[in-house]
């Protein structure tokens, strides 16, 4: 179970990376897949496929065939259609759960780094206080009570996500706060909301993208094992996870139907991991880890 | 002077690829050790004597590439299987490092790090292992051995750490010792002492040593030989009564001016060399001391000097201007 | 040392009460009353508001807390309405079930790591090296419950090598006890190798530049001692603590893949009680999760000080 607590520590000392081979082949690969992802699950509607939810029960669980690429599932639901609609889902939450994090971890972390003090020990005993928790039961205890719901779900993974926003945010702060340009910027009269966004920002946000990818990759894990199980995305509504939960009964009829969206998600969180572990490793070259 | 030799390094090259060039860290070195006897190899850091030190071990770096002869007791280390290698060092052949507290492990006992070593080439048992170590950890002037055997390096202050590696050296009777720097990261009072210590030990065991060191004082009355080092090469190479007397290279009569002497005024100023040593990915045409050098002329520049004789065999220098001095007259 | 352990114990406590709080918080988040959810089909205003004065869920919430705490504080962690059973009950049946599968499964990813990351930082920067990172690198990307459902295709439905679903208690059946846990164990183990091979590896490539390796080479001791004494030693405090921030994933995974393989443990216990809405079974295991998950940490912070002398003699 990917962890929702993308540790700075990783990596550690590991021997740097030669510059000029990590935008390597591989790397594009990961984008090109991110791009046709993202592109197919945007302009899903306009794509020449059957609908997801039309079930023709005389070709259930059918092979793959001109009128139906990737075969139908257990219900006669073309196969293709319902993973591209699957992408969405997942995506949809996949992206927006770490932007909260992002946005509330990012700018609780700058805050924290520079105003330092009491504020500082608050937030990062909170976050303690969050962590204290193993993240799988912190979100199942919610979604047990408050209700399973797309909305419900982003945000409570939102919330899980702000540490590591929040860390990521501190650091860089409180490494950059020392350096000359803001202590010349206080001098200057600069109030502090225009030193955090002018300076301090900007060069905080590159190492937070790094993460918030590694974010995204982690969410669409734990989305899809949550729906897997039945307990995230609340069913009509399928992500890829769902899907592969209920590909589960057919195992021994038509593995397919679970291994191609276990495929699609593979390869996505394979290339959010990929290319945010790039992006992390040049922001920060200790950190690298590969 | 010749009698045994025991150690042998001919034209021995260590090449060093970087990102930025290669590297050349040792440049065709010869030198030798005769048995009891003891070389002392100075020069400045980067100047290549901790490389050579390697490269006589067997120890250098992955990527290093070495080439040449360094025979050790009628043997090519070179061409020695890594097997063979291994039984010989630690038992003919011993390394004492710089820094006793990064040197010896931090999570393992004193007694650990001595003991593995007596019985991996004497194959002690654990009884007479531990006799042994504590009789070491006598012989080095550690007081209350017995229960230094259980103790952690951080518990020990800096010059009994190196007593320590001292006795780690010595345990198995090398019959040549390498000793990297051993006082330079103690305390001025203390070197002396561990450099008596070195020089006694050497004696009563009859060992020969190469004595590394940046610090000309420090092998002054400690060595029969002296090597002088600069940018890879050996520049000057005497026996050390004759090296401080009849001293020919620049660079040396600039090392020893910057000795401060116990005779000279208080505030003397001490002459640095000035300038730096020269980068080693980029080679220099002429002699690697001429930019710094006070009597460098044209040649110098354009040439690179061979090493010639004085007037004595034993007495070897690289430079197209040497000088004639004699100690005492100033510099 | 006890100085240091006594320094340790008194910040837990304020962050189990943290904890206790947060449980609390959640479980009164419900939309809705309690007591319908409760008695669905019976929840008449009688029963209702009967329940309601029972549960005192008419008491201020301050109070209710309070007197929670003051119960589990005691032990009473609650009943279930739907099974009967007390929570604490509930799960001690289970927890021994989820404590094999965590154990066998760090056991496990201990295995295939740490050989891994000895061997590839012996011989890093190589072939094997660079083909066992980019492995743990693509691994890492493999949900849990996706090697599960691999490793049910392959050895239970192609294969039939194994069960894929099942349980007997070790007492009774030892080796089929094993069987049963084979699949969810690797399952697990499979998702943490990467993780400690990773970090294990790095952490050696360091330790194996440190100028006490070089001196243990220029002793002449076998190469197997040097990494296995001198190299793997200093690592060692990295394995402790990769394994304390493991645990956290682990318990995680393991209510994936108990209810994959329907292992009776504690996750399984947790999202059954979701499905039937069992909300006092669910609001005690959190608790004990969450707090055994405080302490564990604790004793993983102890293990450091047992390990790096440095930190024992108050020094690191």
């Amino acid at each position: 179970m990917a962890t929702l607590e993308l540790t700075l520590d990783e990596g550690l000392q590991a021997r740097p990376l030669k510059r000029g081979r990590r935008l390597g082949p591989l790397f594009w690969a990961a984008i090109g897949w991110m791009v046709l992802v993202f592109a197919v699950a945007i302009f899903a509607d306009f794509l020449p496929l059957p609908s997801p939810t039309d079930m023709d029960m005389l070709e259930r669980r059918a092979a793959f065939s001109a009128a139906h690429w990737l075969g139908t599932d257990g219900l006669g639901r073309d196969e293709l259609s319902r993973l591209i609609h699957g992408a969405r889902i997942s995506l949809v939450v996949g992206l927006c759960a770490p932007v909260i994090g992002l946005v509330i971890g990012g700018a609780l972390g700058m805050l924290a780094g520079y105003f330092g003090g009491r504020f500082e020990t608050i937030v990062a005993g909170s976050m303690d206080v969050l962590l204290a928790f193993p993240p799988l039961i912190l979100v199942l205890a919610v979604i047990a009570f408050v209700g399973q719901s797309i909305f419900n779900l982003t945000l409570i993974l939102g919330a899980l996500s702000i540490p590591a926003s929040m860390r990521v945010a501190r650091a860089a702060t409180l490494t950059l706060s020392r350096r000359e340009f803001v202590i010349a910027a206080q001098a200057l009269g600069a109030s502090h909301a225009r030193i955090l966004l002018r300076e301090l920002l900007p060069n905080v946000i590159l190492p937070l993208f790094a993460f918030f990818l590694l974010g995204v990759a982690v969410i669409i894990v734990v989305e899809g094992a949550l729906s897997f199980l039945g307990l995230g995305v609340p069913p009509p509504i399928s992500s890829w996870g769902s899907m592969i939960g209920e590909g589960r009964e057919s195992l021994d009829v038509a593995p397919r139907l679970a291994f191609l969206p276990a495929a699609a998600m593979f390869l996505t969180v394979l290339s959010f991991n990929l290319v945010g572990d790039t992006l992390r490793a040049l922001t920060d070259p200790r950190q690298g880890a590969l | 002077m010749t009698g045994n030799i025991l150690l042998s390094v001919e034209d021995v090259v260590v090449d060093l690829p970087t990102p930025r060039g290669n590297l050349r860290a040792v440049d065709r070195v010869n030198l030798t050790v005769g048995a009891g006897q003891t070389l002392g190899v100075v020069g400045e850091s980067g100047c290549g004597k901790t490389m050579l030190s390697r490269a006589i071990l067997q120890l250098l770096p992955k990527k290093a590439k070495l080439s040449g002869r360094v025979m050790f007791d009628g043997q090519d280390l070179l061409q020695l299987s890594r097997e063979k290698l291994r039984k010989l060092r630690g038992r003919s052949l011993a390394v004492v490092f710089q820094d006793p507290m990064t040197s010896l492990n931090p999570v393992l006992t004193i007694g650990t790090q001595l003991i593995e070593t007596l019985q991996e080439h004497l194959e002690l048992d654990d009884a007479s292992a531990k006799k042994r170590s504590i009789e070491l950890l006598a012989a080095v002037g550690i007081p209350a051995p017995e229960q230094r055997l259980s103790q952690y390096p951080h518990q020990l202050s800096g010059g009994m750490r190196q007593r320590v590696a001292i006795a780690i050296a010595l345990s198995c009777e090398p019959k040549l010792l390498i000793a990297d720097e051993p006082t330079t990261a103690l305390d001025v009072t203390i070197q002396a002492q561990i450099l008596d210590l070195l020089a006694r030990e050497q004696r009563r065991r009859h060992m020969a040593m190469i004595l590394i060191t940046h610090d000309l004082g420090v092998v002054a009355g400690r060595t029969d030989e002296v090597a002088v080092m600069y940018a890879g090469r050996v520049v000057e190479r005497a026996p050390t009564p004759a090296l401080f007397k009849k001293m020919r290279m620049p660079y040396t009569e600039a090392l020893l001016a910057a000795l401060p002497r116990i005779d000279a005024a208080p505030h003397t100023p001490l002459p640095a060399i000035s300038g730096r040593p020269p980068d080693p990915t980029r080679p220099l045409q002429g002699c690697s001391f001429s930019p710094r050098c006070r009597y460098a002329v044209a040649r110098c520049h354009a040439e690179k000097p061979a090493l010639t004789e004085a007037e004595s065999r034993e007495h070897q220098f690289a430079c197209f201007h040497p000088i004639e001095i004699h100690a005492g007259a100033g510099a | 040392m006890a100085f240091f352990v006594a320094r340790r114990l008194l910040y837990l406590v304020p962050v189990l009460i943290a904890v206790s709080l947060l449980t609390f918080s959640i479980a009164s988040l419900l939309p809705g009353d309690l007591a319908y959810t409760i008695l669905g089909d019976q929840a008449t205003p009688e029963n209702v508001a009967a329940l309601r004065a029972d549960m005192g869920l008419d008491q201020p919430i301050w109070w209710r807390y309070l007197s929670w705490l003051g119960n589990v504080l005691q032990g009473d962690f609650g009943r279930s309405f739907r099974t009967g059973q007390t929570v604490l009950q509930a799960v001690a049946e289970r927890l021994p079930v989820s404590i094999e599968l965590m154990l066998l499964a760090q056991l496990g990813a201990l295995a295939i790591g740490v050989p891994l990351a000895i061997v590839c930082a012996a011989r890093s920067g190589g072939p094997f090296d660079r083909f066992m990172t980019g492995t743990a690198f693509a691994m890492l990307s493999v949900p849990t419950f996706l090697s599960a459902i691999l490793l049910i295709y392959f050895f239970a439905v192609e294969l039939r090598w194994l069960p894929a679903t099942g349980y007997v208690p070790f007492a009774e059946d030892p080796i089929g006890n094993l069987r049963f846990f084979v699949l969810p164990s690797l399952t697990l183990a499979l998702a943490e190798w990467p993780g400690i091979m990773r970090i294990l590896r790095s952490d050696m490539i360091a330790t194996l530049q440190e100028d006490y390796i070089a001196l243990a080479k220029a002793k002449g001791l076998k190469p197997a001692r040097i990494l296995f004494v001198h190299a793997l030693k200093p690592s060692s405090l990295t394995l402790v603590t990769i394994t304390g921030i493991n645990i956290g994933r682990l318990i995680g995974g393991a209510v994936i893949v108990e209810t994959v393989f329907a292992l009776p443990g504690i996750g399984r216990l947790l999202v059954g009680a979701i499905g039937t809405r069992d909300l006092i079974i669910l609001q005690g295991v959190v608790l004990l999760v969450a707090a055994g998950f405080v302490i564990m940490n604790f004793i993983v912070d102890l293990l450091y000080a047992v390990l790096d002398p440095r930190i024992r003699h108050g020094h690191a």
